[in-house]
């Protein structure tokens, strides 16, 4: 199959706006008779959803969520990128454009990440009018912080609640619409299958939680924006309900997926506590501002401190390994979340863990507090302060910059980490790969677009901090309204879709088939115990660090895990009524199955590469060995039940950047 | 340190259904978070075949508003500004006895077991909680300053998390403190000075269409928040619909 990813012609500098200026339009009174249906109400969905509505399109909106309002983009702390310069550091759209595509580790398309960079300050502007309420200085003016992988401030926030933030706004914004008229939403409504007629995507088959009634619903056109599958590996930072199926869905009625091996292992997480544990807790990359990231220097120490004769404030300043000052003096402790969490996992498996599991490092603010102890000091007037008012300052400014991530760290830890440092191990955050996309956002099915996390655009091998709230944003608000009238201008003479077409109703016929095999098997073991197992395999060999043997054996672990899931789960209920053990049932079952082709892909990547490490490719330093020779290029899988999945390339052209190694030494 | 917990809860089969307490031992570990207490209870009863508890959640960080029982008798249990999801059994004693209930409020039915239907609360968003502004007309950021002093209480008040627990903890169910926290936010910032009285009049109305009761100050809204939005909140929007009322073509 040839990807055409169908870029623009022209200067990278000119390709949106001139394509944008020429692009198919569909008028006014024919938008009132197209009917589009998005799937998801996170970032990229509701931004979608609410401006297309806006536009005058008929929209359906869905949401396995209660509301739009608890999408996981909910959860985001830290920030959102846009290259506005107000700092006057010396930021651009192209810095931004280089950044993302130097920190994605050369792996994703020039003219996409451009666009992206483009956009982002339209963002801003469209985000502060509709009441987000970001962060000020005193002057009134928009605040900003730095993040990892770059050099300038160009984050956007609001508190440790910026995703929250973003997402009321888009929510608000679909609210309107809904109040309007042009969206209509369904919630508590899960698309179980996509419904493709004559080779366009035409509909899809959801069903109504609340009742486990299946309902065929036709469009135009489908937008799906439903988010990474990180809970693949049943331990992440992802949202207990955040899952694959819609879009693996998609891709088991023909669309491909990009990169699926591509996954963010984000360096701060708290680490695992038990193994009841059933999701893991991000601290926002944002505390590597302040924080440094260490573990003590000898054995007999950390010995010390697991068994609690030791407390990490007593340990010297020269008994401390700062293993990312000292590995990366450029970047320190701001080296982007690929570099910090492979690091830290090396001092771990070099026995300087500090907690009982060996499976963490530190994350100190002593110092910060101090620094801030003493300027704010310095401001209020009082000369020569005691070490008490200096901490009690310091701790004041921490509490006003992250006082809701530490009062979230104590609760969870009920550890203070304003008198003993962090405890921090990387975890499974966001999924770089997700469906293909050309630069419409139009996967290879005609008329099925994917945006926001759920695609596989605009982050390469590794995402940088702050911007995946940019991306969906981007997405939904400022590229599909223009994009998806590439298609639908072809479409204003297509009638309305009738949802009792045959296509249809056979979709819904093999959906319910599913769902009544998952009730019938009626086996002896739980969902949940399937999901775990899964997580396991594939946090061991397909997660930090892989190798070609790991990934062999993970391939034939996870299909006969599948096979006795189809043979031995136990679904307790029934499938015409509110069922959550069901709805999980479904999508582990999927689960089971991206796993193995995310596996194929690790393994067929011989490189390494952003968040994809493979052993045997690694620098003398222990660094990631890109073959920009063999594999600058997209890997689009396609899905065949019971056979090998078949891969399609898409290369990789760097007409703008050169292809470097990515050093932040 | 292991603990041994009877729990009792209350199950429900339906909206139409009756529903009673049932009661559970569950031995656990006191690391667990009081969600994870509950997907123990779960495995063991799916384990024997039987329905496990129907609860809602999603995030488990405290930031998506799902959860929300009402643990002995207060909604998010014994912790202040802590969320359900948020509250570890470290806050419990070996051999106690916890309650576990639904939200009760007539504007939020049982969907089952320990779940409610909610969606009132975005009836109230859509019948103003926004700022009409379609995508594309916004001016550049930094035009309007705004001092940081009325970010911050603006954003203290758009830290709802639209969890419902301010109904739950109400004796009347009123939704006042949900309403006057979005009010509030986007009344305060000039962006959304413009729409604020008929805002506050389209959203107060819908807020009594929807079966809420009157509030009548006891303020325990603002001692169950767990993102511990203040009642002044309540009392600007008070100030702002009373202003409301003499804008005839808005008056409620």
């Amino acid at each position: 199959m040839y990807l055409d990813a169908n870029i623009p012609e022209g200067p990278l500098e000119e390709k949106w706006i001139n394509y944008r200026s020429k692009m198919n339009l569909v008028a006014p009174n024919n938008k009132r008779r197209i009917n589009i249906i998005v799937v998801g109400s996170g970032l990229a969905g509701a931004s979608a959803a609410a401006t297309l509505g806006e536009l005058g399109y008929n929209v359906k909106c869905f949401t396995f969520h209660d509301s739009a309002r608890r999408a996981h983009s909910i959860a985001a702390q830290g920030g959102i990128n846009a290259a506005k310069n107000y700092q006057n550091d010396g930021d651009s759209v192209y810095r931004l454009f280089y950044d993302t595509i130097k920190g994605g580790d050369y792996r994703s398309r020039e003219a996409n990440v451009y666009r992206l960079a483009e956009v982002s300050t339209e963002i801003i502007d469209q985000c502060v009018a509709q009441g987000v309420p970001f962060a000020r200085e005193y002057g009134g003016l928009l605040a900003n912080r730095s993040f990892g992988g770059v050099q300038v401030s160009r984050t956007f926030y609001a508190r440790g609640q910026t995703g929250q933030q973003l997402l009321l706004g888009a929510y608000q914004a679909l609210a309107r619409q809904t109040s309007l008229g042009t969206v209509q939403m369904y919630p508590r409504h899960e698309m179980l299958d996509l419904v493709v007629i004559d080779g366009k995507a035409r509909g899809i088959i959801a069903r109504n939680l609340l009742t486990g009634a299946l309902e065929r619903h036709a469009a135009h056109c489908v937008v799906m924006a439903t988010g990474g599958y990180g809970n693949v590996y049943y331990l992440s930072t992802n949202a207990m309900g955040c899952n694959v199926t819609a879009a693996w869905r998609a891709v088991k009625r023909g669309a491909l997926m990009a990169n699926p091996c591509y996954v963010q292992i984000h360096p701060t997480c708290i680490p695992v506590s038990g193994d009841y544990q059933s999701k893991l807790t991000l601290m926002s990359e944002s505390l590597r501002n302040d924080g440094r990231v260490w573990v003590p220097k000898k054995k007999e120490d950390v010995e010390a401190i697991r068994n609690g004769q030791l407390k990490p404030t007593q340990l010297s300043e020269e008994d401390r390994d700062y293993f990312l000052e000292r590995r990366y003096p450029a970047f320190g402790n701001l080296v982007p979340r690929d570099v910090a969490s492979r690091a830290s996992k090396a001092m771990c498996d070099e026995g300087h863990g500090v907690n009982i599991s060996g499976l963490a490092v530190y994350l100190d603010f002593a110092d910060a507090i101090k620094r801030y102890g003493q300027s704010e000091a310095g401001s209020r007037g009082i000369s020569s302060p005691d070490e008490d008012t200096i901490m009690r300052l310091g701790e004041g400014v921490i509490e006003k910059r992250y006082g809701n991530l530490f009062e979230m760290y104590e609760k969870i830890t009920g550890e203070d980490p304003y008198k003993t440092p962090m405890k921090i191990y990387p975890a499974i955050h966001y999924t770089m790969g997700g469906l293909w996309v050309d630069y419409n956002l139009e996967t290879n099915i005609p008329g099925l677009f994917a945006l926001g996390e759920c695609n596989f655009s605009d982050h390469g091998a590794n995402r940088l901090g702050a911007s995946a709230l940019m991306q969906g944003l981007a997405d939904g608000y400022f590229i599909i309204p223009y994009t998806i009238g590439q298609f639908l201008s072809g479409e204003i003479r297509t009638p309305a879709i009738d949802p009792d077409l045959s296509e249809f109703k056979e979709a819904e016929r093999d959906t319910r088939t599913r769902l009544e095999r998952l009730m019938n098997v009626n086996g002896s073991q739980s969902v949940e115990s399937f999901h775990r197992r899964l997580g396991l395999t594939m946090w061991d060999f397909c997660g930090m660090s892989r190798s070609a043997e790991g990934l062999t054996n993970a391939k034939e672990v996870v299909r006969s895990l599948r096979d006795e899931f189809w043979n031995d789960v136990y679904v307790p209920g029934k499938s015409d009524q509110f069922n959550p053990e069901l709805e999980k049932a479904a999508r582990v079952a999927d689960f089971m199955e991206l796993g193995e082709m995310m596996i194929e892909d690790a393994k067929h990547r011989e490189e390494s590469c952003g968040g994809h490490f493979r052993e045997e490719y690694q620098t003398g330093e222990g660094e990631a060995l890109r073959n920009d020779d063999d594999f600058a290029y997209v890997a689009a899988w396609q899905w065949l039940d019971g056979k090998d999945s078949i891969l399609h390339k898409e290369a990789l052209h760097f007409d703008n950047v050169e292809l470097k190694t990515r050093s932040y030494k | 340190m292991h603990m041994k917990l009877t729990l009792k809860i209350w199950r429900q089969e339906d909206k139409d259904s009756k529903g009673k307490f049932e009661s559970y031992e569950v031995k656990i570990n006191e690391h667990m978070s009081f969600l994870e207490m509950l997907d123990v209870l779960n495995q063991e009863l799916i384990e024997l075949k039987k329905d496990p508890v129907a609860f809602e959640h999603d995030c488990r960080e405290g930031i998506c508003g799902a959860c929300g029982l009402v643990i002995n008798g207060r909604p998010h249990g014994p912790l202040q500004g802590t969320t359900t999801c948020q509250l570890h059994m470290r806050h419990f004693k070996d051999g106690q006895t916890v309650w576990i209930e639904p939200y009760r409020a007539k504007a939020f039915p049982v969907i089952k077991d320990l779940v409610v239907d909610r969606s009132s609360f975005d009836r109230i968003v859509q019948a103003g909680g926004f700022i009409s502004v379609g995508t594309g007309q916004a001016p550049d950021g930094n035009t309007i300053p705004i001092e940081s002093d009325v970010v911050e209480k603006s954003m203290d008040a758009a830290a709802c998390i639209g969890c419902g627990s301010c109904v739950a903890a109400c004796p009347n169910g009123a939704a006042m403190l949900f309403t006057a926290a979005k009010v509030s936010h986007l009344g305060l910032l000039p962006q959304g000075k413009i729409e604020h009285h008929g805002r506050v009049a389209t959203m107060v109305r819908q807020m009594d269409k929807e079966g809420f009761g009157n509030c009548s100050n006891i303020y325990a809204c603002e001692a169950e928040c767990p993102k511990e939005i203040s009642v002044d909140t309540i009392a600007y929007l008070n100030r702002s619909y009373f202003g409301s009322t003499f804008m005839s073509d808005l008056s409620p």
